[in-house]
């Protein structure tokens, strides 16, 4: 067991090392140069100022040192949690920024992955090899699926939103509010946070369902289901096992997904300007905003790692075949 | 041994396929007293699994399409799943050719057991005692209840599988070749736990299927051979081997160069032709394309008779 997660760790931690020596090469290796167009932004009046405005921020950003500096520097500062400063809400730190996103983003993804998760699996093994359901079940479920993101936000925007007028289609919360701790504006954050969240929600459910049903039909063909039912169990119990069986698979495809999951999320608070880590990722973009791009790419791979982690460990956990296998014992 | 135990009549029972029915059994009458072992031999896919899982549970694809199935004079809903419960594990019980899989994976072999009998009604703790009795009877731990099926060998599992089967002490066993995935040594040892069960009484009759005739020739008191979905001839054990009448019969024993020879590595080499499709078959004897004696009667289908005092040939030579 400890050798098992020694290896996924040192794993892990090689994927982290490379993604974050990735993500610090990205911007070094785009073109445009966000200094220069900083500066022109700000429309100095002669090229002195310009120049001295340009030597200041390239100090400040520290980007006066040959790059292998750089990089070291680079490490060193995430690892004080520093990440810079950001080029769009100048002089605002980079973790700040995020810091504030990230609870959004979460409060999004979390219940959509964990609601949808659950709920497609217990309705698509429900709905398994029961006729009518299994027959309406598929093609909603495959709709579902096949739906992008985009366009199924969208949709719901439209619909919900600027036609039924009932819930709001942008922001985290009404402009009219200022962040405090009242029922309105909880009502409104929990307003603001609905379509998003029921965005996300319907295409995962859609995969989990036809997924678990294709699952439990193979595992109640299997040769445990057969030899229970020749035993005389009931339905229930010979459901159950296959239930629990073809989880297991679900739990893994959970962890393939999480990429395609954070995506999904991605642009679906783009769609409703939903200000999390989405959203920072559009506006870092707009303005050119390295650090903060930089900064919010690092989030979603830490996320992402940290994710899998917590599935590897669940998986253990409820997979007795694992564990054998770890133990090296008798198989 | 004169009690009858099983009584099958007529049985057809047809597996639905895209191309159309495969008649896997096709009239298929005989019975079994109490008491009694009784061999199932014949080439792969002439239907013996296919009859075993007839008496206990049909699958999805197969269809009861006539004939009854009586055990201790009451008869069996084979047609019916859910009415087939109630004797299923207390009546009739199949060991089931996949014993390797047959358990759960992810369930420790204790709780499924536990698991398993409750839903049946049966409270665990009062077959407990008798379960562990039966565990070391066939030389397993008691702690295999604690551990999960891949822990297990092969044998081992093969065992718990016996054991768990036969828990309820159902009047009829079928034992779908229960020792061809496991070495000669193992083999030996399983059969013989077979008929110790049958003498201690966990069970009264059983139906051994398999490949190896040297096996059902030392414990089978009969043996019946069946031939593409039909019976071809039963008799007891002795009989079988030393005088068969039916030339398929003939064929598959004298293709043994001795008894207690295994003759699922050279089985066919002494017949030569392939059995019939079971989709569409041929009018009259199945056998007739392979028969060294057939002969023009042949074109009609030749009826299971008992020929002596409980021996039956379906053959117009016999
Ligand atoms: N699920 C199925 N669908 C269609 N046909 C089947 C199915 N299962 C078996 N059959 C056919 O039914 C016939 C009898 O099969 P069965 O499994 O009873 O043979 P068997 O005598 O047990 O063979 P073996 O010795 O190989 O186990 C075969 O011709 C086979 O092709
Ligand atoms: S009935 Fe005819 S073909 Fe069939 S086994 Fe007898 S002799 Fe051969
Ligand atoms: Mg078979």
């Amino acid at each position: 067991m400890r050798r098992y997660f020694g290896r996924k760790f040192l794993i892990y931690a090689l994927t982290f090392f490379v993604a974050v020596t990735i993500n610090f090469m990205i911007p070094r290796l785009m073109p445009g140069d966000p200094v220069r167009s900083m500066v022109a932004r700000a429309g100095m009046q002669t090229p002195e100022a310009a120049a001295t405005m340009q030597e200041y921020y390239t100090r400040i950003f520290g980007l006066d040192v040959p790059i292998w500096q750089q990089y070291l520097n680079f490490w060193a500062a995430l690892l004080r949690g520093d990440l810079g400063i950001s080029i769009w809400l100048f002089p605002q730190p980079v973790t700040g920024v995020i810091m504030r996103a990230v609870p959004y983003t979460l409060a999004l993804l979390i219940p959509a992955i964990l609601l949808s998760w659950f709920a497609g699996n217990k309705f698509g093994a429900f709905a398994a090899r029961r006729k009518w359901l299994d027959n309406t079940i598929l093609p909603v479920g495959y709709v579902l699926t096949a739906t992008p993101y985009m366009w199924l936000a969208i949709l719901l925007a439209w619909a919900l939103g600027i036609i039924a007028g009932i819930f709001p289609i942008a922001g985290g919360y009404s402009f009219s509010l200022a962040p405090t701790l009242s029922w309105t504006f909880v009502g409104s954050l929990l307003a603001h946070w609905f379509l998003p969240f029921v965005s996300l929600f319907l295409v995962f459910f859609g995969g989990w369902a036809i997924g678990m049903r294709n699952m439990i039909i193979y595992e109640l063909e299997a040769d445990y289901s057969h030899y229970l039912q020749a035993l005389g169990a009931p339905q229930r119990l010979v459901r159950k096992y296959a239930f629990r069986n073809a989880a297991l698979p679900q739990i893994t495809g959970l962890a393939l997904q999480l990429g395609v999951i954070v995506a999904g999320a991605v642009v679906t608070e783009i769609v409703f300007s939903y200000p999390g880590l989405g959203h920072l990722i559009l506006k870092a973009i707009e303005n050119q905003d390295f650090f903060l791009l930089q900064g919010a790419f690092l989030f979603i791979v830490i996320g992402v790692l940290l994710a899998n982690f917590i599935i590897d460990i669940v998986y253990v956990l409820v997979d007795p075949r694992t564990r054998t296998g770890m133990g090296g014992g008798s198989a | 041994m004169s009690k009858v135990s099983l009584r099958v009549a007529g049985l057809k029972v047809h597996y639905r396929t895209l191309r159309g029915d495969v008649k896997a059994l096709d009239d298929v009458t005989f019975a079994v007293a109490d008491g009694e072992t009784m061999g199932l031999a014949g080439e792969s896919g002439c239907g013996k699994t296919t009859l075993g899982k007839s008496l206990i549970r049909l699958d999805g694809r197969m269809r009861h399409v006539d004939g009854t199935v009586e055990l201790d004079d009451e008869e069996l809903p084979i047609g019916d799943t859910a009415r087939m419960n109630d004797f299923r594990f207390r009546e009739v019980f199949i060991i089931p050719q996949y014993a390797m899989s047959a358990m759960n994976p992810t369930r420790k072999i204790g709780k499924m057991t536990k698991e398993l009998l409750e839903s049946r009604g049966v409270r665990f703790e009062t077959v407990r005692t008798e379960l562990k009795r039966r565990l070391e009877l066939v030389g397993l731990a008691h702690d295999v209840l604690d551990r999960y099926p891949i822990e297990l060998s092969g044998g081992m599992k093969q065992r718990m599988v016996m054991v768990l089967s036969t828990l309820l002490n159902p009047s009829l066993l079928v034992a779908d070749e229960v020792t061809s995935a496991l070495d000669v040594s193992t083999q030996r040892a399983v059969a013989e736990t077979l008929v110790d069960f049958r003498d201690r009484g966990f069970v009264r009759s059983m139906i051994v299927i398999t490949h190896d005739v040297s096996l059902v020739y030392q414990i089978a008191d009969s043996i019946m051979v069946m031939y593409a979905g039909k019976l071809a001839e039963k008799a007891p054990t002795d009989v079988i081997v030393d005088s068969p009448r039916h030339p398929y019969t003939q064929l598959l024993i004298s293709s043994l160069p001795e008894v207690g020879v295994k003759y699922a590595d050279k089985r066919l080499t002494g017949i030569p032709g392939s059995p019939p499709s079971l989709l569409d078959p041929p009018a009259g004897c199945r056998f007739r394309d392979r028969c060294p004696l057939a002969f023009d009667k042949c074109s009609e289908e030749p009826p299971f008779v008992e020929v002596e005092h409980g021996h039956y040939v379906a053959c117009w030579k016999a």
